[in-house]
């Protein structure tokens, strides 16, 4: 069935419009080549229509080992040509089967790079996949339906849960769920830490009250400042205990400690992104998502100091306390999809935790 | 400032020629390099002895030294140019292997010479086997069970402990020569021993064989301060066992899990951290295509092939950004080019999908082993991209230039389904036909063909997907829809009309009419995340949007490339195109280039105003002109690919700059062209165009044999060859070409006698020749494999004159616009028209170089109106010669190609040239044998052994040799016309004579030399001793000359230069620039 991406400035792309589900959502894109069930998993895209920039989707599959939560929190997909079976040995179900079952909108056979043109050109804007023979009046009622602002709690876990080392001593950490990747935990896991890992809305007495050796802000969807009140128990929780934030989690603890965040034009989502280490000059490639950025202007005068920024457009992409054990930073060193380069900060992170270096 | 401040002069080692496995791709990152470097404010010294390149122009290097590539010329030039440094590896194994031989012998240490980029120590680890092996192991990377072998004992002992098959590849190598795959003890026995002999240090590694596994390449750079990156992965079409310059190559991969892509781009990264590369690296890796497992195959530690491919693929240009890790940047202080505001410290992203295709010389060489293994075959490569696999598959498919327009061969036609799934096991050239073909037949399932090829079935159902459209073409109505999807699986025009019975140019008709257009999509190293300064483009059937702007307040010219390196039509047309380009932009026109070889200078993102990256067939360079809309095209500079299509666009109402298609078709077409010889009065040998064999037959007769027969309208002599007797020709007609009406052959009297040939720049009124030169080797030896001499040594003044007289009245005759190329022969000091090719030739970069005219500038001004006399050129005629001679001599890639017989004939072998230049001829002639790489002896034994035709002219050679002190061996015949004249020739049996193998004797090393004629009289097919003696002379690496006057020269240069100094350089600003002459 055909089917068509409306934007908000009234730009048309056509496609093929499978299942038949209409969307409303932000629109972005991500250059990834590999990773798109990644991707469709990963809670941080919630509520927004992804478009893939790389033409050919779906040729290995999908798989659960590449889950990155419990389910595709994505309002919308959008992509070149979709492969109708998979080729891979890991493979359980064709990415077909796979957006069918998770009742993914997505629209297919689209040029995917004049959508990103668009999106580059104006900056990320609300848009609506419907059938291409959609009503003017069903238009605008789709376009009427408001982002919904309350991501966080719809991604984060309803309840605690742990995840248990087989090591011995395994230091405590307690994460904080804003919408986390299965790979960060994994990653903390295989570093060889107990994981207690909680709701968005836990109170700061409750995390002190499990007296963990650290505490793991997790990447997250949404503009930061839509979750005051998680903001007030970073604050709280700053300076207890070793702090490691990742994405979302960097920019609310950056705004706990006074710091300022903005909306990029269309953020940075793929993984290529170069972010240099200003504390020993090194350059390393990047996973990335994320809309909002952490600004550095207002960083003067605050404890933060700037550890890592983004080579193509000198963004902050990580911070340290200048006293306290704490750093944080916005890309994704857990990668999935994307490159590993940046699991030295799980190292450092186990450094803070243990005082010993992985 | 680059980081190391001390760095004022900067030596870079060019590849030399192009031979199979190290083709034209070096002079695209040599030259990058060099623009690299100069850009830096670095002073420049080049050392490249082939002349086609473009990075051997005064205006890429501020020395250029074309000289030959030795350790003896290499020290020399040090020590003259004292560079503070040197850059070894953007000169492919050929510069990497003399800058580890000139680092061993410690001439760097001596004229304290740094070698920037990669340490020596790193090459050594990535190539040495040994070493290799010990730093995976180090590093926990697998590699497959492997020994390293000096003996053929040994390899069977590892055999007996690991099984078959098993791999060999000798160390230290280019194209995997001399290595092979093993099934059984006696195969392994064979390929030791030649890969023993191949390997400069007399090493092969054996391993386990992963044949059937995925192969994935990547390409990797690392700085001097430990940035990583990898610039893109590749998936090869065929599994692992085909080598990967033979093999079709995707980018990006398209059948990796994200976690499969990103385990393997860490393993590459720790790879060149461990080896402590600096700039670019290549990791060639087998995946298991049912686990996780997988084995690394090889690290290149240096630019290569694949990074050419994976630059062009991406935008990121690898060489550049090499040489400026090389002089101490790091990559986040590297500018993107493309993007000309994000920083080389990033990794490309792709919204389309690239196809490299390989292009084989089995065209020329008819009975040559077709099965690909580890042995590279191709001599050259094709790039398409599109925004989907089954469009680039086909855009590449039809950039081949080999008679195909579709994955379809019109042979398969007559083959019977039984036939056509026999082929499906064959591991040859053709085997993505015969998938497709059986799809279109139904006869195998894509789980069958799967199984049979071990080919990923996302590859194949993308063929099945063109297969079933082609399909529906051949049976319904062409409607919109249906030319959608065709256009859609990327089937060209032309296919369309074949399968729907129509011509090529309804369909494209039809088609516009539909409004079924090509949009025009940007490479630019982002996915459209950045904006782009300096993109190229390609065409896509499947979007919805063309982003490419075209307005613009200039002139627009295009330019026609070359296409593939083959035989025949190698870099020197790319060297032409650029010109072209450049002299165009000189005079503030638009440059717009289109080419699909990825392995150029020409495809490089800023040589050209704007690049389209598209197969040159009528259909897609007029897609392109119906966007660009320029104010004409220029097609002489691209060799025949772009002659060819020059008709088309004519028709299509395009304007061809310079020679009108009208005159370039009376210059190719026989009658036409003879009846322009009446007018203009210049004689030919007799010969005649015939349309069926009877003719052919008769009209022999009456010519006389021998004669010389070719197909027309051919280039590098394809398929032509000289016949002695009616069986001969009866077999040349039923083998080597189809004639028809269409296709006429031409037949002509073999004329034994001096070859010449003339590169002419002409307005229509007036004729500049820039340099006559003369050919060594008699005529009927293919003019690009004789040794042609600049300016002539051996002719009169009268036949001087008389060949700038007739070269000026086929100009003007031909009405010539631009440049021309004519070869004569001179018989008797005669002059005889052998044929004119109105357009760029081989020898064009050859001659602009010695004689120091711009042709190609001066061609481009004059072929879009210019005369010859507003740019400068007072009067016709020949330009004064200059003092110095230059020696053009070819070189082969016979090591490559079992089965191919080495003797020189009128069908072109050579794959590149080389270039000896030098105030004294003997020595420049000196120059150019070694530079060759034929390791001519100063004594020993040379065996002789010629055809009863030549025994009499050999006796005087067969004198002059042994005066000079060589001992002679020869058959029995040649052995008595030597002894005849009272010298000592010792009889060595033929191999059916039991007494003595000459093939032993030549594997003992006992011969140094051999002189050989082919015997005509036995006919072609005869199993000959001949072939095989030639065959093993390649195979021990010892020149073989099988022309008498190439004998004669090198016995000049022999005897001439004995005693005195053979090593002795200037660079070719001296040269030209009439310096230092007192050698």
């Amino acid at each position: 069935m055909n089917g068509k991406l409306i934007l908000e400035d009234g730009s048309v792309f056509t496609g093929k419009l499978l299942n038949n589900i209409k969307a409303t959502g932000e629109v972005v894109f991500n250059t990834g080549m590999t990773g798109y069930q990644e991707i469709l998993t990963d809670p941080s895209y919630c509520r927004q229509i992804v478009t893939l920039t790389y033409p050919l989707i779906g040729n290995y599959g999908t798989a659960e080992k590449f889950m990155q939560s419990r389910k595709s929190f994505v309002n919308g997909f959008i992509i070149g040509e979709l492969c109708e079976d998979g080729s891979n040995w890991q493979m359980k179900y064709s990415l077909t089967e796979f957006l069918t079952k998770q009742g993914i909108p997505c629209l297919y056979n689209v040029d995917t790079r004049a959508v990103t043109r668009k999106i580059r050109s104006v900056g990320c804007m609300k848009g609506i996949i419907v059938p291409e023979d959609a009503t003017q009046s069903e238009i605008d009622e789709l376009f009427a339906v408001p982002i919904k602002k309350e991501v966080v709690a719809e991604v984060t876990t309803p309840e605690k849960y742990r995840i248990e080392s087989d090591k011995e001593n395994a230091p405590e950490v307690v994460v904080m769920d804003f919408g986390i990747k299965q790979n960060i935990l994994d990653s903390m896991h295989n570093l060889g830490c107990n994981l207690t890992v909680v709701p968005a809305s836990t109170k700061a007495e409750e995390v002190l009250a499990m007296n963990p050796d650290g505490i793991f802000l997790s990447n997250g969807p949404g503009d930061p400042k839509d979750v005051p009140e998680v903001i007030e128990e970073v604050k709280k929780l700053i300076g207890k205990k070793p702090m490691f934030g990742i994405c979302l989690g960097h920019q609310l603890i950056s705004l706990a400690l006074g710091a300022d965040t903005y909306k990029l034009k269309f953020g940075h989502r793929g993984s290529n992104q170069p972010v240099k280490n200003l504390l020993n000059n090194r350059v390393h490639i990047s996973s990335q998502n994320h809309g909002y950025a952490v600004d550095e202007k207002s960083l003067a005068n605050l404890p933060l100091e700037v550890t890592h920024i983004n080579v193509n457009d000198g963004t902050v992409e990580g911070v340290r306390h200048k006293e306290l054990p704490l750093f944080c930073v916005q890309y994704h060193p857990e990668a999935s999809p994307g490159p590993d380069d940046n699991m030295y900060l799980f190292d450092q992170f186990w450094t803070m935790l243990t005082g010993e270096n992985k | 400032m680059p980081k190391k401040e001390y760095l004022k002069k900067v030596m870079v080692i060019g590849s030399g020629p192009i031979i199979i496995g190290q083709a034209a791709e070096f002079d695209y990152a040599g030259s990058q390099a060099c623009r690299a470097l100069k850009e830096e404010g670095l002073e420049v010294v080049l050392v490249n002895n082939n002349p086609a390149t473009i990075m051997t122009d005064t205006n890429m290097a501020d020395r250029v030294y074309i000289e030959p590539m030795t350790v003896e010329f290499l020290e020399e030039i040090i020590s003259k140019e004292r560079p503070d440094g040197l850059i070894a590896t953007l000169g492919g194994q050929a510069g990497l292997n003399l800058a580890v031989k000139l680092s061993e012998q410690g001439i760097l240490e001596k004229y304290n010479v740094e070698l920037l980029g990669t340490s020596l120590e790193a090459i050594e680890r990535a190539e040495d086997r040994e070493l290799f092996k010990e730093t995976m192991n180090k590093l926990g990377e697998p590699i497959p069970e492997s020994t390293i072998v000096e003996d053929v004992e040994s390899a069977i002992a590892f055999a007996n402990e690991i099984g078959y098959p098993l791999i060999v590849r000798p160390a230290y190598t280019m194209g995997g020569t001399g290595g092979g795959i093993a099934d059984s003890q006696d195969e392994l026995i064979d390929i030791v021993i030649k890969g023993l002999k191949y390997s400069m240090i007399g090493q092969v590694l054996i391993e386990r064989s992963v044949a059937g596994w995925k192969e994935i390449e990547y390409e990797v750079m690392r700085d001097g301060n430990d940035n990583c990156i990898t610039v893109c992965n590749m998936e090869n079409f065929d599994p692992v066992g085909v080598h990967t310059g033979d093999s079709i190559v995707v980018a990006p991969s398209q059948t990796l899990t994200d976690h499969e892509y990103q385990m393997l781009r860490s393993a590459s990264i720790r790879i060149i951290r461990e080896l402590g590369i600096e700039g670019g690296c290549n990791a060639q890796y087998a995946l298991d295509p049912n686990s996780n497992q997988y084995y690394v195959i090889e690290v290149n530690p240096r630019v290569s092939r694949s990074s050419a491919l994976a630059s062009k693929a991406t935008g990121y240009p690898i060489a550049k950004v090499s040489a400026k890790i090389a002089i101490g940047y790091s990559l986040d202080e590297i500018t993107n080019a493309v993007t000309q505001k994000t920083k080389a410290c990033f990794e490309p992203a792709l919204d389309y999908c690239v196809v490299k295709f390989p292009r084989w010389p089995f065209d020329k060489f008819v009975y040559a082993d077709k099965t690909l293994g580890t042995q590279m075959k191709a001599t050259g490569e094709v790039m398409s991209i599109d925004r989907n696999f089954e469009g680039a598959i086909l855009k590449a498919v039809r950039s081949l230039e080999i008679g195909v327009h579709r994955l379809h061969m019109k042979k398969m036609n007559s083959w019977d389904d039984e036939k056509v799934l026999r082929h499906l096991y064959r591991v040859n050239d053709e085997r993505i036909f015969v998938i497709a073909e059986a799809m279109r037949r139904g006869i195998a399932s894509v789980d069958e063909i799967h199984n049979i090829t071990k080919i990923d079935k996302w590859f194949l159902w993308k063929i099945e997907k063109i297969a079933i459209v082609e399909k529906r073409l051949q049976c319904e109505p062409l409607t919109p829809k249906l030319m959608f999807a065709a256009k859609d699986v990327g089937l060209a025009d032309r296919s369309i009309a074949e399968l729907t019975g129509k011509t090529a140019d309804e369909i494209r008709t039809h088609r516009k009419t539909m409004g079924i257009l090509p949009c025009y999509k940007m490479v630019d190293t982002c996915a459209a995340e950045f904006e782009a300064a300096t993109p190229y483009y390609y065409s896509t059937f499947h979007a919805q949007e063309d982003e490419v702007d075209t307005k613009s307040q200039r002139r627009k010219v295009m330019v026609l490339g070359s296409g593939p390196i083959r035989i025949g039509q190698g870099v020197e047309f790319d060297y032409c195109s650029v010109h072209s380009v450049w002299a165009l932009r000189k005079m503030g026109i638009e440059a717009i280039i289109v080419n699909n070889n990825p392995e150029t200078v020409s495809t490089d993102f800023d040589i050209s105003d704007r690049l389209y990256f598209e197969p040159l067939t009528p259909e897609d360079v007029l897609n392109i002109i119906d966007k660009e809309k320029p104010e004409g095209v220029i097609v002489q500079f691209g060799g025949q690919t772009a002659i060819n299509l020059a008709a088309s666009l004519q028709r299509a109402g395009v304007k061809v700059f310079g020679t009108s298609v009208e005159d370039i078709d009376r210059a190719e077409d026989r009658e036409r062209f003879d009846e322009l010889l009446t007018q203009v009065n210049i004689p030919r040998p007799q010969g005649i165009s015939v349309t069926n064999v009877e003719d052919a037959v008769t009209g022999a007769a009456k010519i006389g044999y021998p004669v010389m027969v070719r197909p027309s309208y051919v280039l590098g002599g394809r398929a032509m060859e000289i016949v002695y007797n009616e069986e001969e020709l009866l077999d040349y007609m039923g083998r080597a070409v189809q004639v028809t009406p269409d296709h006429p052959v031409l037949v002509d009297r073999y004329m034994q006698g001096t070859e010449v040939e003339v590169d002419a720049i002409s307005d229509g009124v007036d004729v500049v020749i820039p340099g006559i030169m003369e050919h060594v080797e008699r005529a009927g030896v293919h003019s690009g494999d004789s040794i042609a001499v600049y300016p002539p040594q051996t002719l009169s003044s009268k036949v001087i004159y008389t060949i700038i007289d007739y070269t000026k009245r086929l100009a003007v005759g031909l009405h010539v616009r631009g440049l021309m190329n004519i070869q004569y022969v001179v018989a008797h000091d005669e002059v005889f028209i052998i044929e004119v090719n109105p357009r760029s030739s081989r020898t064009v970069p050859f001659l602009s170089k010695v004689t120091d005219i711009q042709m190609v500038d001066v061609a481009t001004q004059v072929a879009l109106g210019s005369t010859l006399k507003e740019l400068g050129f007072k009067q016709s005629g020949l330009v004064t010669p200059k003092p110095y001679v230059a020696v053009k001599a070819p070189v082969f890639s016979f090591n490559k190609m079992a089965d191919v017989d080495i003797s020189l004939g009128p069908e072109m072998k050579s794959t590149g040239e080389v270039m000896g230049i030098d105030y004294h001829y003997p020595r420049a002639l000196y120059k150019a044998i070694t530079g060759s790489g034929m390791n001519i002896p100063h004594n020993g034994t040379i065996l002789f052994t010629v055809a009863n035709k030549d025994k009499e002219e050999m006796k005087q050679l067969a004198n002059a040799y042994s005066e000079l002190g060589f001992k002679l061996v020869a058959t029995e015949g040649t052995a008595k016309a030597i002894q005849e004249m009272g010298i000592d020739a010792e009889v060595v049996g033929k191999m059916h004579e039991r007494s003595i193998d000459i093939i032993q004797m030549i594997k003992k090393g006992q011969i140094h030399m051999v002189i050989n004629t082919m015997t005509q009289n036995q006919g072609k097919n005869v199993a000959r001793d001949g072939f095989k003696i030639r065959r093993a002379t390649v195979e021990h690496a010892i020149p073989c000359l099988t022309s008498l006057d190439t004998a004669w020269e090198v016995l000049r240069a022999l005897s001439t230069l004995r005693g005195r100094r053979l090593v002795y350089s200037l660079a070719i600003q001296d040269y030209v620039g009439g310096g230092d002459d007192l050698a």
